[in-house]
């Protein structure tokens, strides 16, 4: 790697992190796992005069629960979430998604902090938090907040995080039925990327759609939830019938879908739909 | 001995490779791991246009930018530095001037354009940013075809158009063979264009040493003699002042076997300066500045009868060239042209083919380098040709081939087949993959929906490249073989591996016939002051030529060992036996080892009269013809009906490459190859877009497939020896990649049979499947 020469920080607390955001402004950039950032600097698309690196900051890859719900912290890694016993018994759709990121080697390094942070379209996370109602907390020097999954993907490689703030936890509440849960993804066949991913959170009374939670990636510049499909699904019988008419809908909010030589939107809204119905199928327990 | 077809100790033996310990320890030292005191880095300014004039370059400040030592464009090597080679010659053939910096125009993007150098890579690459360069952009030339006809914007203006060459081969009355034919199947089909991807992409370091007037460079290269003739050349010094090192080389698929711009370039800066100066290639720059393979596109029209007898073959296809010519970038169709004959007998063959510049790198040899293309073709066209037909794909080969006793087989293309049995390759595959128990299970799979299919490869190759008559600079090889005074043997080898492990399979060699543990055998290549001059690695031709000079250069230490033992022994040289390393005489209890005649030879107070002391010989050998490996290679797919995605269920490859000398290399060969051919076929393009931009220049758009995208290989082997070259090899190095490649297009139009599917070009991305699924 042959980047710009940059400065490198490494501060041991949020608020040593907080300070040195503060004195760069807009010209530094957060290196966390690295997958987004160090491709960046490698192809000078990114030339900032300072790296803030925030893996030494203690405390920020906790992954434990706490009442009735999850709290991740921003460095934890996709590995880690991938293995953990408490996301698995409480919210197995964060081991599914984990599971299927990028290859060992990236979900060793990559954090979920980073990869929301960075809102790459074609990242895996943003069903998974949509489709879990998840909120992601930041800190800047002026305070906390917190904001929706739903409010958080602006755009592509846009999120809700304001120059100044850091991702610290992703909290996610632990889902009534956490096994009715499935993520399905078309990869990449080069970066493994999502070229769409599907994630599907179920609630199940007497066979029907008590709560029909669906978000999907990689179809269009912002993740979205298929509130179309889910309101199709909701109160009805999750039989082969209506998850085949539920799924059908899934890129209904896909205003504009991303494209390149690998997929075209049209097939990208195609296999939308059909990992829709598998995902369904799955969490809905069809398949044995 | 170890001559044609016999085992030995080592050979026939699955013997580790000894390169290995070193290379996966991170021990092994390729260019970059080369430091030498006070040297300096180079990065390039590449041209973002494909095509632009350029109307003026600054470079006040990136030659004041801290740590740069020089800056240098065109103007600096304008006359002074050769321009970059084109070894292939063909009859009105247009070769540009192809300068090693852009003088007054850039025709791809990635063309080198100026070479900062500094005291690291680090200043070196922030002072390329400084370089202002004003640029008129200029009407590209993408598509090849467009870019042959008369209206095209035009890339080298010297000759008014961008067709490089028009070549015509075959033999035979093909007007007569196709007026007979009771069908003519046609299909047009592109060979997208590759990225080798080594590995270890390229990189140099030149080292000029002003007061004894020598340049040394290390460059990743498959052909370092050849290299350093040409770059001596291009820099006007005397040859033999010239040391060129191949270290260890990470791969190269015929990428290497090349003369770069960059090379000549770093010899000259260095000379320039008097220090050491280093450049490592990125993997953007590998993407746009080192050779592309394939990029043809072409009809193709078979004359067949209704039985499946072929008739005759026509193939009109047109050549993305590039820009530039590189070292062989117009030889490259050629040799698909004398490789249509494949397997079968083709009474009467021919191929026109329209060479044409184009705004992106050149093309040149890519693992199977021509030969893929014909192959495709012809595997291709004769499933098509079965399928309307209504005849079972194998039979339609079957039916084809030349028998075992019809060889060796002149083709209407003018090659001489040296041996052959195809049909016994045939018979072994499909025994391996139950090929009618596999039609069966199709036929019940479509009847329930599932889409199955079956695709066989029936290839042959050309390999041990070649007779020199037929080569563009010597198609021989070298070897010296050395016995030292303590008996242990050091080989030096004109050819010049880079992974393929001959430094195991040629010591297995040596040590059979000299008779002596294989730890005592080092071979040594890749460095023209230590071995003699040699030709390289490519072609698949290290073995079959590289090897065949050992065994011949020990049969000469041989012979004079056997002087001097009979001296030795006090009996002649007629009487003496030499087995497993010693040499017996009568009576047969008076011996002398390899090791007390080595120690004699160089002591040589005892000697016979008129012998020369020491024990070594050198041969030179050149092959009397190409060899001609072959081999059937059977895919099974299964597509998915509601992606169009494609999953290789088995995929069996029996290949036939001679007497194999290390079956874990064979093995390693075949399953490269094949990763590479599927690779091609269902993955890799790399795409330029309408502005001549590079769309696909990293890994994470270019998809280079990994073990998890590739099937579990069920391979086996025929052994067919061949009477070329006396140890009775034949060259594995391009199989799998020519075998590979149609065996799964097939397979995935036979499981979209039901859909009427005829033909896909590759890659073939599940869009494509799909929309063949949904009838678009």
């Amino acid at each position: 790697m042959i980047p710009t020469s940059f400065e490198y920080h490494a501060p041991d607390s949020i608020e040593a992190a907080l300070d040195l955001i503060d004195r760069y402004g807009d010209d530094c950039k957060i290196l966390s796992g690295g997958h987004s950032l160090i491709p960046l600097l490698k192809l000078r698309l990114a030339s900032p005069a300072a790296v803030i690196d925030i893996g030494r900051i203690g405390d920020l890859g906790h992954i434990r629960a706490d009442g009735s719900t999850l709290r991740i912290g921003a460095l934890a890694t996709h590995a880690a979430i991938g293995r953990s016993d408490v996301v698995s018994t409480s919210c197995p759709l964060l081991v599914h998604t984990a599971r299927l990121i990028g290859d060992q080697q990236v979900r060793n390094r990559g954090t979920i902090g980073g990869s929301l942070t960075h809102a790459d379209p074609a990242a895996d996370w943003p069903a998974a938090m949509l489709a879990l109602e998840a909120t992601i907390k930041v800190r800047s020097r002026s305070g906390e907040r917190t904001i929706n999954a739903a409010d958080f993907f602006i755009d592509a490689m846009t999120s809700a995080v304001q120059p100044g703030e850091i991702v610290t936890e992703i909290i996610v509440p632990i889902p009534a039925q956490p096994a009715a849960a499935s993520y399905f993804k078309v990869r990449h066949s080069a970066s493994g990327f999502a070229v769409i991913g599907v994630a599907v959170q179920l609630k199940v009374e007497n066979g029907a759609g008590a709560d029909v939670r669906i978000g999907v990636t990689g179809l269009s510049p912002r993740p979205f939830r298929a509130k179309t499909a889910e309101a199709l699904l909701k109160g009805q019988p999750l039989d082969e019938k209506t998850i085949t008419a539920g799924a059908a809908k899934a890129d209904a909010e896909a205003t504009d879908t991303m494209e390149d030589i690998y997929a075209s939107g049209e097939y990208r809204r195609h296999l939308t739909r059909v990992h829709a119905k598998r995902a369904l199928r799955k969490a809905a327990g069809l398949d044995k | 001995m170890t001559t044609n077809g016999k085992n030995g100790k080592y050979v026939g033996q699955p013997v580790k490779r000894t390169e290995d310990p070193r290379l996966i320890q991170g021990l092994g030292h390729y260019v970059d791991d080369i430091k030498l005191a006070d040297q300096l880095s180079v990065a390039f300014l590449r041209s973002p246009y494909a095509h632009a004039r350029i109307s003026s370059i600054n470079v006040d400040a990136a030659r004041s930018a801290p740590g740069v030592v020089g800056v240098f464009t065109g103007a600096d090597i304008d006359g002074r530095v050769g321009f970059v080679p084109c070894a292939a010659a063909l009859p009105g053939l247009k070769v540009p001037r192809y300068p090693v910096l852009a003088i007054g125009k850039v025709i791809f993007v990635g063309q080198p354009i100026a070479a900062v150098v500094a005291v690291n890579q680090y200043a070196a690459r922030d002072a390329v940013d400084l370089i202002e360069v004003d640029y008129d952009p200029l009407d590209v030339v993408i598509d090849p075809v467009r870019g042959a006809a008369p209206e095209s914007p035009v890339i080298h203006e010297e000759f008014g158009t961008n067709v490089a060459f028009n070549h015509q081969a075959g033999l035979g009355d093909v007007d007569a063979a196709f007026a007979q034919a009771d069908r003519i199947v046609k299909q047009r089909m592109n060979h997208q264009r590759l990225a080798p991807i080594s590995i270890e992409p390229r990189g140099v370091l030149a080292s000029y040493l002003p007061g004894e007037q020598q340049l040394t460079l290390w460059t990743s290269t498959q052909i370092p003699h050849l290299a350093r003739t040409q770059i001596a050349v291009m820099l006007g010094m005397p040859e033999n002042k010239l040391r060129l090192i191949a270290p260890e080389v990470g791969g190269g698929f015929g990428s290497k076997l090349n003369i770069y711009a960059e090379e000549a370039l770093l010899g000259f800066i260095s000379m320039q300066l008097n220090r050491p100066v280093k450049w490592i290639e990125t993997r953007r720059e590998n993407f746009a500045a080192t050779i592309h393979g394939r990029a043809q596109v072409g009809d193709v029209e078979l004359a067949v009868k209704n039985d499946g007898t072929i008739l005759g073959l026509r193939y009109d296809v047109t050549a993305d060239l590039g820009a530039y010519h590189q070292l062989l970038t117009p030889a490259i169709p050629t040799l698909t042209g004398l490789m249509l004959s494949g397997s079968y007998k083709i009474p009467a063959i021919s191929m026109t083919c329209k060479g044409v510049f184009t705004n992106k790198m050149s093309t040149d040899a890519y693992r199977g380098a021509g030969r893929p293309e014909a192959t495709y073709v012809l595997e291709r066209i004769v499933d098509i040709a079965a399928q309307e037909l209504g005849l079972d794909p194998v039979e339609v080969r079957r039916k084809n081939f030349p028998r075992p006793d019809e060889f060796p087989f002149a083709t209407a293309t003018g090659l001489l087949y040296d041996s052959g049995n195809y049909e016994a390759a045939l018979d072994k595959a499909l025994g391996l993959v139950d090929y009618d128990g596999l039609r069966r299970e199709q036929q019940s799979a479509r009847q329930n929906g599932r889409l199955l299919g079956i695709g066989l490869s029936t290839y042959v190759e050309i390999c041990a490249l070649g007779p020199s008559a037929a080569m563009p600079a010597g198609g021989w090889e070298s070897a010296t073989v050395r016995v030292e005074p303590t008996g242990k043997v050091t080989v030096l080898t004109g050819a010049s591996p880079h992974g393929q492990g001959q430094e195991t399979s040629f010591a297995q060699i040596t040590a059979d016939m000299l008779g002596v543990d294989m730890n005592d055998v080092l071979v040594l290549h890749g460095d023209t002051s230590i071995v003699q001059y040699g030709i390289g690695t490519f072609g698949s031709r290290a073995t079959a030529v590289g090897g065949t000079a050992i065994v011949l250069a020990i049969e000469k230490v041989i012979a004079k060992a056997k002087h001097i033992a009979a001296h030795l022994l006090a009996t002649s040289p007629e009487e003496i036996v030499f087995e497993n390393g010693k040499f017996s005489g009568t009576p047969l209890d008076k011996q002398a080892s390899i090791q007390e005649v080595a120690l004699a030879a160089h002591l040589a107070s005892n000697l016979p009269p008129d012998t020369e002391p020491g024990l070594s010989a050198t041969h030179f050998f050149e092959p009397k013809n190409f060899t001609f490996p072959f081999g059937t290679h059977v895919c099974v797919v299964e597509v998915d009906k509601d992606t169009g995605d494609i999953k290789i269920l088995r995929y069996v490859a029996v290949d036939d490459c001679g007497k194999v000398i290390n079956p874990l290399l064979v093995d390693g060969q075949v399953h490269g190859g094949i990763a590479q051919g599927l690779g091609q076929a269902l993955f890799e393009e790399v795409v330029y877009d309408e502005s001549g931009q590079l769309i696909t220049g990293t890994l994470m758009d270019y998809t280079v497939p990994k073990a998890q995208q590739l099937p579990r290989y069920e391979t086996d082997r025929t052994e067919t020896p061949t009477d070329v070259n006396p140890l009775g090899v034949k060259g594995v190095g391009e199989a799998g990649t020519i075998g590979s490649t149609p065996a799964v297009v097939n397979a995935v139009i036979d499981a979209l049979r039901p859909y009427g599917a005829r033909h896909i070009d590759m890659p073939l991305r599940p869009e494509k499947t799909w929309r063949i699924i949904n009838g678009q």
